[in-house]
């Protein structure tokens, strides 16, 4: 009897928190389907409470019955979600080759350059996690200002790859010492060269560490607000600053809101579905062995 | 850079074989490239205060020749020290991207926290020595700013309690493990400004939100969650806990799972010494990660930013501001550079100094405990 009473004490406490974790996204996709009335009689269930209809999605110009036509909205939404796309993607790239390469010279060779060691190098990369935006904000508004990159993709996917290259050479740093440096060695002696030994031998065997770097880096720079808000304006604005833009604004409808946030959590939601292997095995390297 | 190799020892005889004249090309490619790169900033910079009358309109040649020069040092290398210069150029890229992105805003901005700058007024730059320094001292909206991020930081201690029950629950020997660890790892995907609409902005309205009619429904005639100060503060680190538990909790499920099998079964006990058994054998093993998770969560926490920005503002009253939130306001509504810049500048060395205690006690805790 215990052990019936502990196996639903177990359920109901796992029951209770997906609850709590699911429904604020339950309520955003399905307010994007309510009418005012339904909004303010806080109705919940679809179907049960109110009847679905098409609002949020026409107010962004993706309802069945706009999609085919001209609208300002949805080219406005397309865009900065391409911006989003374009800068996440392109930063994550960025730091994945820089970071990996890094990480595997880290992981193999001795450096020493003046008083500079591996420990130093490795020490610099990964103190660069500490550094709050806020600290860098400000010099690179002037700084992108004199250079022409302020409201430039290029300017945003720098600065998005400098936040993510720490975390990309910590995972794969790790990644890369638990592979046998026998392999190498082995391709070495055959007569490849150690560039060549890196990407025809390592890399491979690394991929799985690599996709984990990736999509950790694609999701923090998706969700970054802080340098968008401030170094972006009309060109390379990206969705969050869309959506943090129609929050302030009063008399925005509810349903263009909600469907502007659900755009905005949809990709993520779905990459954390069928790509959950791999977010944690980005999030716990090197902090369990 | 100077390389040498673990893995293969044979291959520094191939340092060696570079000839003369390729050294010697390797040293001309850099030092030509650095001279290039020096005589473009004296130029850009006596264009710009006015000394000579023609240059390029903005710096951005400067940064292309940057470039230029990087990739022609890191041929240099392998030309001049052959297989050691291969192996530089697996960091070098890395370094001086790194080098070129961080320290010079950083001393740039060491220059900006300096002087009075308003981006709205005419005059421009101007050095105002210690003013700015001064002004924050006097300020009671830093001061109350950097009491709320004591308060956030403590509460990422509640937000490791809930996870690490999250995480024992989801190593429990239970069905569809993976729907619940993926509904649990959710909130940690979601954009904190869409967080802070879907949560903040509609979920806690005050006339019809969800959480508002539940609050009411229990009892609670007049749940002004985000108006009242105190109250607001513990909504805002609520909706950030939404956010991060689930981060803490893959960490520590990692450790559960990284337990062996027999340690896992002699805490298993049933009843009364479960509780025990938590105590004197989990917890004390769990400790190290747990501690690494603390610490990371902490780092992370010093950033804390969109959600205020996007919910409060850092109302009522500046009641759930944090430093960055504040600095934000202060670029965003009031072009306060110089003075916003100050404020960053302060704060990053105090979490620098924060930061290595806390590194340094941690690895102290750790020593005496293995």
């Amino acid at each position: 009897m215990p052990r019936t009473l502990n196996r639903i004490l177990i359920y109901t406490a796992l029951i209770v928190w997906t609850i709590i974790a699911l429904f604020p996204i339950f309520w955003t996709f399905s307010t994007t389907f309510k009418v005012a009335k339904d909004v303010q009689l806080g109705h919940i269930i679809p179907w049960v409470d109110f009847k679905p209809a098409w609002l949020g999605l026409r107010a962004i110009g993706l309802s069945p019955d706009t999609i085919f036509t001209e609208s300002t909205p949805r080219t406005e939404f397309i865009k900065r979600f391409w911006n989003s796309i374009q800068a996440s993607i392109g930063a994550s790239f960025l730091a994945l080759i820089l970071g990996s390469a890094a990480a595997y010279g880290l992981s193999r060779f001795q450096y020493k350059w003046k008083i500079w060691k591996n420990r130093d190098i490795s020490f610099f990369f990964l103190s660069q996690l500490i550094l709050p935006p806020v600290v860098l904000a400000m010099p690179f508004l002037v700084l992108y200002k004199e250079l022409a990159l302020l409201d430039s993709m290029i300017g945003l996917i720098l600065i998005y790859t400098l936040s993510v290259l720490p975390i990309v050479i910590w995972i794969m740093k790790d990644q890369f010492d638990t592979i046998p440096q026998e392999l190498e060695q082995a391709a070495l002696v055959d007569g490849c060269s150690i560039w060549g030994a890196f990407f025809r031998i390592i890399l491979p065997i690394a991929m799985p560490g690599m996709v984990a770097a990736f999509i950790l880096s694609v999701i923090l720079c998706w969700n970054e607000y802080f340098f968008a808000a401030l170094l972006t304006s009309s060109y390379a604005k990206t969705l969050p600053v869309m959506v943090a833009s129609q929050t302030g604004s009063q008399g925005i409808s509810w349903w263009s809101m909600a469907a502007l946030s659900s755009a905005a959590i949809l990709p993520l939601i779905i990459i954390g579905i069928f790509l959950e292997r791999y977010i944690v095995k980005g999030l716990t390297t090197g902090s369990v062995k | 850079m100077s390389a040498s190799s673990t893995a293969a020892s044979g291959q520094d005889a191939v340092a060696a074989t570079v000839s003369p004249e390729r050294q010697r090309f390797g040293r001309l490619l850099i030092r030509a490239s650095t001279l290039l790169l020096g005589l473009i900033i004296v130029a850009e910079i006596l264009y710009s205060s006015g000394v000579i009358s023609f240059g390029f309109p903005n710096w951005q040649p400067v940064l292309i020749a940057f470039v230029l020069w990087s990739a022609a040092l890191c041929w240099g290398l392998i030309l001049r020290d052959g297989e050691a210069g291969w192996r530089a150029l697996f960091v070098l890229p890395a370094i001086l991207f790194t080098l070129a992105l961080v320290i010079f805003p950083t001393l740039f901005g060491f220059f900006i926290a300096f002087s009075d700058w308003n981006l709205q007024s005419a005059t421009g730059r101007q050095f105002n020595g210690l003013d700015n320094l001064r002004q924050l001292w006097a300020d009671p909206y830093f001061w109350n700013a950097l009491g709320n991020m004591v308060f956030y930081v403590l509460t990422v201690l509640v937000q490791y309690a809930i996870a690490f029950g999250l995480a024992m629950l989801l190593n429990a020997d239970i069905k569809a493990q993976k729907f619940f660890r993926v509904a649990f790892l959710l909130p940690f995907m979601l954009s904190p400004v869409a967080v802070s609409w879907m949560i903040g902005k509609s979920m806690l309205e005050y006339r019809f939100g969800p959480v508002t009619n539940l609050l009411r429904a229990l009892g609670w005639e007049n749940p002004s969650l985000l108006t009242t100060p105190w109250l607001a503060k513990t909504t805002i680190a609520l909706m950030d806990a939404w956010v991060w538990i689930p981060f803490m909790m893959i960490m520590i499920l990692a450790g559960l799972q990284a337990l062996s099998k027999d340690v896992q079964e002699a805490a298993r006990v049933d009843g009364a010494t479960g509780w025990q058994g938590f105590w004197q054998i989990t917890f004390p093993l769990m400790l190290p990660v747990s501690l690494t998770t603390i610490v990371l969560r902490v780092i992370f926490q010093l950033k804390l930013a969109d959600i205020v920005i996007n919910t409060t503002s850092g109302g009522p009253g500046g009641a759930t501001d944090t430093i960055s939130s504040f600095i934000f306001r202060e670029y965003k509504d009031r072009s306060n550079v110089g003075y916003g810049t100050m404020i960053a500048e302060v704060y990053l060395i105090i979490i620098i100094i924060f930061v290595a205690l806390l590194l340094w006690a941690t690895s102290r805790f750790m020593q005496r405990h293995s």
